[in-house]
Protein backbone atom coordinates (compact mmCIF):
# COMPACT_ATOMS: atom_id res chain seq x y z
CA UNK A 1 0.00 0.00 0.00
CA UNK A 2 1.30 3.49 -0.93
CA UNK A 3 1.88 6.28 1.94
CA UNK A 4 -1.74 6.87 3.77
CA UNK A 5 -2.77 10.70 2.31
CA UNK A 6 -1.83 9.71 -1.48
CA UNK A 7 -5.27 8.71 -3.53
CA UNK A 8 -4.57 5.72 -5.14
CA UNK A 9 -6.29 5.67 -8.39
CA UNK A 10 -7.69 3.10 -10.40
CA UNK A 11 -4.39 2.41 -12.66
CA UNK A 12 -3.17 0.50 -9.02
CA UNK A 13 -5.17 -1.47 -8.79
CA UNK A 14 -4.88 -2.71 -12.52
CA UNK A 15 -1.18 -3.13 -12.01
CA UNK A 16 -1.14 -4.61 -9.49
CA UNK A 17 -3.48 -7.41 -10.70
CA UNK A 18 -1.21 -7.29 -13.90
CA UNK A 19 1.75 -8.07 -11.63
CA UNK A 20 0.01 -11.01 -9.92
CA UNK A 21 -0.89 -12.38 -13.23
CA UNK A 22 2.25 -11.61 -14.24
CA UNK A 23 4.40 -13.56 -11.58
CA UNK A 24 1.94 -16.43 -11.44
CA UNK A 25 2.92 -16.99 -14.90
CA UNK A 26 6.55 -16.15 -14.82
CA UNK A 27 6.27 -18.81 -12.08
CA UNK A 28 4.70 -21.58 -14.13
CA UNK A 29 7.07 -21.41 -17.05
CA UNK A 30 9.68 -21.78 -14.95
CA UNK A 31 11.42 -18.32 -15.01
CA UNK A 32 13.51 -16.02 -12.81
CA UNK A 33 12.34 -12.78 -13.25
CA UNK A 34 10.30 -11.01 -15.88
CA UNK A 35 12.28 -8.30 -18.20
CA UNK A 36 9.11 -7.29 -19.79
CA UNK A 37 5.05 -6.92 -19.66
CA UNK A 38 3.15 -6.24 -22.58
CA UNK A 39 -0.90 -5.13 -21.74
CA UNK A 40 -2.98 -4.01 -24.16
CA UNK A 41 -5.32 -1.12 -22.76
CA UNK A 42 -8.86 0.12 -24.12
CA UNK A 43 -8.97 3.89 -24.82
CA UNK A 44 -12.69 3.43 -23.31
CA UNK A 45 -11.04 2.24 -19.68
CA UNK A 46 -10.27 5.37 -18.93
CA UNK A 47 -6.74 4.53 -17.92
CA UNK A 48 -4.42 7.44 -18.27
CA UNK A 49 -1.30 6.29 -19.32
CA UNK A 50 1.18 8.36 -17.07
CA UNK A 51 -0.77 7.10 -14.16
CA UNK A 52 -0.13 3.39 -15.44
CA UNK A 53 3.54 3.82 -15.40
CA UNK A 54 3.88 5.64 -12.30
CA UNK A 55 1.80 2.29 -10.57
CA UNK A 56 3.76 0.32 -12.53
CA UNK A 57 7.42 1.94 -11.10
CA UNK A 58 6.08 1.92 -7.57
CA UNK A 59 4.79 -1.78 -7.21
CA UNK A 60 7.20 -3.53 -8.96
CA UNK A 61 9.91 -3.35 -6.51
CA UNK A 62 10.31 -6.89 -4.77
CA UNK A 63 8.66 -8.75 -7.12
CA UNK A 64 9.73 -10.55 -10.37
CA UNK A 65 9.31 -8.23 -12.38
CA UNK A 66 12.09 -5.07 -10.18
CA UNK A 67 14.14 -4.47 -13.46
CA UNK A 68 11.21 -4.99 -15.90
CA UNK A 69 9.76 -2.96 -18.63
CA UNK A 70 6.45 -2.38 -19.21
CA UNK A 71 5.27 -2.09 -22.61
CA UNK A 72 1.45 -0.65 -23.68
CA UNK A 73 -0.04 -1.31 -26.64
CA UNK A 74 -3.48 0.94 -26.73
CA UNK A 75 -6.46 0.32 -28.60
CA UNK A 76 -8.38 3.24 -30.10
CA UNK A 77 -11.84 2.55 -29.38
CA UNK A 78 -14.17 1.02 -32.51
CA UNK A 79 -17.55 1.72 -32.24
CA UNK A 80 -20.55 0.17 -34.12
CA UNK A 81 -23.20 2.44 -36.24
CA UNK A 82 -26.74 0.57 -36.47
CA UNK A 83 -28.02 3.12 -39.51
CA UNK A 84 -24.83 2.00 -41.89
CA UNK A 85 -24.16 -1.38 -40.56
CA UNK A 86 -20.65 -0.33 -40.31
CA UNK A 87 -17.54 -0.09 -37.72
CA UNK A 88 -15.91 3.09 -36.93
CA UNK A 89 -13.05 4.60 -35.07
CA UNK A 90 -14.50 6.96 -32.33
CA UNK A 91 -12.16 10.01 -31.91
CA UNK A 92 -11.64 10.78 -28.83
CA UNK A 93 -13.64 9.17 -26.73
CA UNK A 94 -17.18 9.99 -27.92
CA UNK A 95 -18.74 7.24 -30.20
CA UNK A 96 -20.21 9.14 -33.23
CA UNK A 97 -21.20 7.99 -36.65
CA UNK A 98 -18.88 10.08 -38.62
CA UNK A 99 -21.02 9.45 -41.92
CA UNK A 100 -24.27 9.54 -40.36
CA UNK A 101 -23.13 11.58 -36.68
CA UNK A 102 -25.40 9.41 -34.96
CA UNK A 103 -24.57 7.98 -31.04
CA UNK A 104 -23.73 4.78 -30.88
CA UNK A 105 -23.72 2.29 -27.46
CA UNK A 106 -22.53 -0.17 -29.00
CA UNK A 107 -18.75 -0.32 -28.41
CA UNK A 108 -16.92 -3.44 -30.08
CA UNK A 109 -13.24 -2.54 -29.48
CA UNK A 110 -11.72 0.12 -26.81
CA UNK A 111 -12.79 -2.03 -23.18
CA UNK A 112 -9.52 -4.18 -22.90
CA UNK A 113 -8.19 -4.51 -20.11
CA UNK A 114 -5.43 -7.47 -20.94
CA UNK A 115 -1.89 -8.40 -19.98
CA UNK A 116 -0.94 -9.96 -23.65
CA UNK A 117 2.84 -11.47 -23.08
CA UNK A 118 5.90 -11.76 -21.37
CA UNK A 119 9.33 -11.55 -21.69
CA UNK A 120 11.05 -13.71 -19.00
CA UNK A 121 14.73 -14.83 -17.76
CA UNK A 122 15.47 -18.54 -16.93
CA UNK B 1 18.53 2.46 -21.86
CA UNK B 2 20.01 -0.44 -23.54
CA UNK B 3 21.56 0.27 -26.60
CA UNK B 4 21.38 -3.46 -27.74
CA UNK B 5 17.87 -4.58 -27.09
CA UNK B 6 16.44 -1.70 -26.16
CA UNK B 7 15.26 -3.45 -22.80
CA UNK B 8 15.63 -0.30 -20.50
CA UNK B 9 18.58 -1.60 -18.51
CA UNK B 10 21.41 -0.45 -18.14
CA UNK B 11 25.02 -2.24 -19.08
CA UNK B 12 26.35 -3.93 -15.82
CA UNK B 13 27.31 -6.91 -14.52
CA UNK B 14 23.93 -8.09 -13.92
CA UNK B 15 22.84 -7.34 -17.28
CA UNK B 16 22.18 -11.31 -18.85
CA UNK B 17 23.08 -10.08 -22.28
CA UNK B 18 25.54 -7.26 -21.90
CA UNK B 19 28.56 -9.23 -21.96
CA UNK B 20 27.16 -11.34 -24.85
CA UNK B 21 29.51 -11.09 -28.06
CA UNK B 22 26.71 -12.51 -30.64
CA UNK B 23 24.14 -10.89 -28.89
CA UNK B 24 22.04 -13.75 -28.76
CA UNK B 25 18.54 -12.62 -27.19
CA UNK B 26 18.16 -14.16 -23.58
CA UNK B 27 14.96 -13.45 -22.92
CA UNK B 28 11.76 -16.16 -23.31
CA UNK B 29 8.58 -15.54 -24.76
CA UNK B 30 5.64 -16.03 -22.74
CA UNK B 31 2.19 -15.78 -24.10
CA UNK B 32 -0.33 -15.02 -21.38
CA UNK B 33 -3.67 -13.53 -22.95
CA UNK B 34 -5.75 -12.79 -20.04
CA UNK B 35 -7.96 -9.97 -18.36
CA UNK B 36 -6.16 -8.35 -15.96
CA UNK B 37 -9.30 -7.92 -14.48
CA UNK B 38 -9.96 -11.29 -14.04
CA UNK B 39 -9.93 -11.76 -10.22
CA UNK B 40 -11.88 -8.93 -9.33
CA UNK B 41 -14.42 -10.09 -12.41
CA UNK B 42 -14.38 -13.83 -11.03
CA UNK B 43 -15.64 -12.39 -7.16
CA UNK B 44 -18.00 -10.12 -9.06
CA UNK B 45 -19.51 -13.20 -10.96
CA UNK B 46 -19.60 -14.61 -7.28
CA UNK B 47 -21.46 -11.93 -5.79
CA UNK B 48 -24.15 -11.76 -8.52
CA UNK B 49 -24.72 -15.35 -7.83
CA UNK B 50 -25.01 -15.21 -4.36
CA UNK B 51 -27.48 -11.82 -4.58
CA UNK B 52 -29.43 -13.40 -7.09
CA UNK B 53 -29.88 -16.58 -4.77
CA UNK B 54 -31.02 -14.99 -1.68
CA UNK B 55 -33.23 -12.69 -4.77
CA UNK B 56 -31.50 -9.48 -3.74
CA UNK B 57 -31.87 -7.00 -6.74
CA UNK B 58 -28.35 -4.79 -6.68
CA UNK B 59 -27.55 -1.04 -7.43
CA UNK B 60 -24.21 0.40 -7.95
CA UNK B 61 -24.68 4.02 -7.07
CA UNK B 62 -21.65 6.33 -9.03
CA UNK B 63 -21.09 9.86 -9.23
CA UNK B 64 -18.66 12.63 -8.84
CA UNK B 65 -18.65 13.88 -4.55
CA UNK B 66 -21.21 16.29 -3.98
CA UNK B 67 -23.82 14.74 -6.43
CA UNK B 68 -26.18 14.35 -3.76
CA UNK B 69 -25.88 10.08 -3.38
CA UNK B 70 -26.38 9.66 0.11
CA UNK B 71 -29.74 11.99 -0.13
CA UNK B 72 -30.83 10.80 -3.01
CA UNK B 73 -30.77 7.04 -1.99
CA UNK B 74 -32.24 7.89 2.03
CA UNK B 75 -34.99 9.55 0.30
CA UNK B 76 -36.22 6.64 -1.76
CA UNK B 77 -35.63 4.64 1.12
CA UNK B 78 -38.17 6.40 3.10
CA UNK B 79 -40.54 6.53 0.27
CA UNK B 80 -40.50 2.63 -0.38
CA UNK B 81 -39.42 0.94 3.25
CA UNK B 82 -43.19 0.15 3.58
CA UNK B 83 -42.65 -2.02 0.72
CA UNK B 84 -39.06 -3.28 0.21
CA UNK B 85 -36.49 -3.84 2.44
CA UNK B 86 -33.60 -2.11 2.21
CA UNK B 87 -29.50 -2.41 2.72
CA UNK B 88 -26.79 -0.23 1.98
CA UNK B 89 -23.21 -0.63 1.07
CA UNK B 90 -21.92 2.83 1.70
CA UNK B 91 -18.06 3.43 0.57
CA UNK B 92 -16.09 6.22 1.46
CA UNK B 93 -12.53 7.15 1.51
CA UNK B 94 -12.99 8.50 5.27
CA UNK B 95 -15.42 9.02 8.07
CA UNK B 96 -18.91 7.54 8.06
CA UNK B 97 -21.07 10.47 7.98
CA UNK B 98 -22.70 9.07 4.90
CA UNK B 99 -23.52 5.65 6.90
CA UNK B 100 -25.03 7.85 9.63
CA UNK B 101 -27.29 9.57 7.48
CA UNK B 102 -28.38 6.51 6.03
CA UNK B 103 -28.94 4.78 9.49
CA UNK B 104 -31.74 7.09 10.13
CA UNK B 105 -34.09 5.22 7.63
CA UNK B 106 -33.58 2.51 9.69
CA UNK B 107 -32.14 0.06 6.71
CA UNK B 108 -28.83 -1.84 7.59
CA UNK B 109 -26.32 0.09 6.61
CA UNK B 110 -22.35 -1.32 6.45
CA UNK B 111 -19.73 1.18 5.62
CA UNK B 112 -16.65 0.39 4.12
CA UNK B 113 -13.77 3.01 4.67
CA UNK B 114 -11.78 2.62 1.64
CA UNK B 115 -8.71 4.41 3.07
CA UNK B 116 -6.55 5.76 -0.44
CA UNK B 117 -8.85 3.69 -2.76
CA UNK B 118 -10.85 5.17 -5.06
CA UNK B 119 -13.04 2.52 -5.92
CA UNK B 120 -14.83 0.15 -4.66
CA UNK B 121 -13.64 -3.66 -6.04
CA UNK B 122 -15.97 -6.60 -5.89
CA UNK B 123 -13.88 -8.47 -2.51
CA UNK B 124 -14.50 -5.36 -0.43
CA UNK B 125 -17.92 -6.26 -1.36
CA UNK B 126 -17.93 -9.61 -0.88
CA UNK B 127 -16.68 -8.80 2.65
CA UNK B 128 -19.54 -6.60 3.55
CA UNK B 129 -22.11 -7.81 2.36
CA UNK B 130 -22.23 -10.42 5.16
CA UNK B 131 -22.99 -8.25 7.56
CA UNK B 132 -26.09 -6.30 5.84
CA UNK B 133 -27.77 -10.22 6.43
CA UNK B 134 -28.78 -10.41 2.57
CA UNK B 135 -31.42 -12.80 3.90
CA UNK B 136 -33.64 -10.00 5.07
CA UNK B 137 -32.89 -8.12 2.23
CA UNK B 138 -34.83 -6.98 -1.08
CA UNK B 139 -33.12 -4.43 -2.48
CA UNK B 140 -29.24 -3.83 -1.91
CA UNK B 141 -27.70 0.14 -2.89
CA UNK B 142 -24.03 0.41 -2.75
CA UNK B 143 -22.97 3.51 -3.06
CA UNK B 144 -19.88 3.91 -4.78
CA UNK B 145 -16.86 6.17 -3.54
CA UNK B 146 -17.42 9.50 -5.17
CA UNK B 147 -15.28 9.55 -7.87
CA UNK B 148 -16.54 10.01 -12.30
CA UNK B 149 -13.19 7.75 -13.31
CA UNK B 150 -12.01 4.62 -10.86
CA UNK B 151 -15.60 3.12 -10.11
CA UNK B 152 -16.39 2.60 -14.04
CA UNK B 153 -13.87 -0.59 -14.58
CA UNK B 154 -14.89 -2.46 -11.43
CA UNK B 155 -17.90 -4.80 -11.87
CA UNK B 156 -19.17 -5.25 -8.28
CA UNK B 157 -21.84 -7.67 -9.03
CA UNK B 158 -24.21 -5.26 -9.23
CA UNK B 159 -27.83 -5.87 -11.06
CA UNK B 160 -27.81 -2.43 -12.54
CA UNK B 161 -25.60 0.42 -12.63
CA UNK B 162 -27.16 4.21 -12.12
CA UNK B 163 -24.83 7.32 -12.47
CA UNK B 164 -25.78 10.41 -10.95
CA UNK B 165 -25.15 13.66 -12.08
CA UNK B 166 -26.54 16.97 -10.11
CA UNK B 167 -27.09 20.00 -11.93
CA UNK B 168 -24.60 21.64 -10.21
CA UNK B 169 -21.79 20.20 -12.21
CA UNK B 170 -23.07 21.36 -15.39
CA UNK B 171 -24.41 20.12 -18.57
CA UNK B 172 -20.74 18.66 -20.05
CA UNK B 173 -20.22 15.95 -17.46
CA UNK B 174 -20.83 13.22 -19.58
CA UNK B 175 -18.79 14.86 -22.07
CA UNK B 176 -15.67 15.19 -19.37
CA UNK B 177 -15.91 11.63 -18.17
CA UNK B 178 -17.79 9.50 -20.94
CA UNK B 179 -16.36 5.91 -19.84
CA UNK B 180 -18.50 6.27 -16.19
CA UNK B 181 -21.37 7.90 -18.32
CA UNK B 182 -20.98 5.35 -20.93
CA UNK B 183 -21.11 1.96 -19.17
CA UNK B 184 -24.11 2.43 -17.08
CA UNK B 185 -27.80 1.77 -17.16
CA UNK B 186 -29.42 4.49 -16.13
CA UNK B 187 -28.42 8.15 -15.55
CA UNK B 188 -30.23 10.31 -12.91
CA UNK B 189 -30.03 13.91 -12.58
CA UNK B 190 -30.22 15.42 -9.37
CA UNK B 191 -31.11 18.65 -7.52
CA UNK B 192 -33.27 19.69 -10.48
CA UNK B 193 -34.78 22.56 -8.04
CA UNK B 194 -31.61 24.17 -8.77
CA UNK B 195 -31.54 24.10 -12.40
CA UNK B 196 -32.58 28.17 -12.36
CA UNK B 197 -30.24 29.08 -10.38
CA UNK B 198 -27.26 27.26 -11.68
CA UNK B 199 -28.75 28.25 -15.23
CA UNK B 200 -28.56 24.35 -16.31
CA UNK B 201 -29.01 23.52 -19.92
CA UNK B 202 -31.25 20.79 -19.60
CA UNK B 203 -31.94 20.39 -23.09
CA UNK B 204 -27.74 19.75 -23.46
CA UNK B 205 -27.28 17.91 -20.31
CA UNK B 206 -30.07 15.48 -21.91
CA UNK B 207 -28.36 15.44 -25.53
CA UNK B 208 -24.66 14.88 -23.73
CA UNK B 209 -25.83 12.12 -22.24
CA UNK B 210 -27.52 10.85 -25.01
CA UNK B 211 -24.18 11.38 -26.90
CA UNK B 212 -22.35 9.31 -24.31
CA UNK B 213 -24.98 6.42 -23.91
CA UNK B 214 -27.50 6.65 -26.29
CA UNK B 215 -29.11 3.19 -24.61
CA UNK B 216 -29.18 5.38 -20.95
CA UNK B 217 -32.57 5.58 -19.17
CA UNK B 218 -32.88 8.81 -17.86
CA UNK B 219 -34.37 10.40 -14.78
CA UNK B 220 -34.79 13.99 -13.52
CA UNK B 221 -35.11 14.53 -9.61
CA UNK B 222 -34.98 16.60 -6.66
CA UNK B 223 -34.80 14.40 -3.47
CA UNK B 224 -35.36 17.85 -1.39
CA UNK B 225 -38.26 18.65 -3.22
CA UNK B 226 -39.90 14.94 -4.35
CA UNK B 227 -39.93 15.60 -8.13
CA UNK B 228 -39.41 12.90 -9.91
CA UNK B 229 -38.69 10.59 -7.10
CA UNK B 230 -41.83 8.85 -8.19
CA UNK B 231 -40.91 7.95 -11.66
CA UNK B 232 -37.73 7.09 -9.93
CA UNK B 233 -38.89 4.49 -7.33
CA UNK B 234 -41.66 2.93 -9.80
CA UNK B 235 -39.14 1.97 -12.31
CA UNK B 236 -36.17 0.20 -9.22
CA UNK B 237 -39.68 -1.10 -8.01
CA UNK B 238 -40.80 -2.40 -11.62
CA UNK B 239 -36.75 -3.71 -12.02
CA UNK B 240 -36.73 -5.68 -8.16
CA UNK B 241 -40.18 -7.51 -9.20
CA UNK B 242 -39.15 -8.67 -12.79
CA UNK B 243 -35.78 -9.90 -10.77
CA UNK B 244 -37.26 -11.17 -8.27
CA UNK B 245 -40.64 -13.02 -10.13
CA UNK B 246 -41.06 -15.25 -7.04
CA UNK B 247 -41.76 -12.21 -4.32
Amino acid sequence: MLPHGRLVMHEVGIMQSALEIAEQQALAAGAKSIHEIRLRIGQMTGVVPEALEHAFAILKDGTMAEDACLVVDYVPAVCWCPDCQREFESSGLFCVCPDCMTPSGDVRRGRELEIISLEVDE
Amino acid sequence: MCLECGCGQGHDDTHAHSDDDDHDHPHRHVEVQQSILTANDRIAERNRGFFKAFGVFVLNIVSSPGSGKTTFLQKTIEKMKDKVRFGVIVGDLETDNDARRLRTTGAPVVQISTGTLCHLDAEMVARAVEEVNPKNLDILFIENVGNLVCPSGFDLGEDLRVALLSVTEGEDKPLKYPPLFRFVDTVVVTKVDLSMACEFDRKSALNNIHLVNPKAKIFEVSAKTGQGMDSWCNYTMNLWSQHSPKL
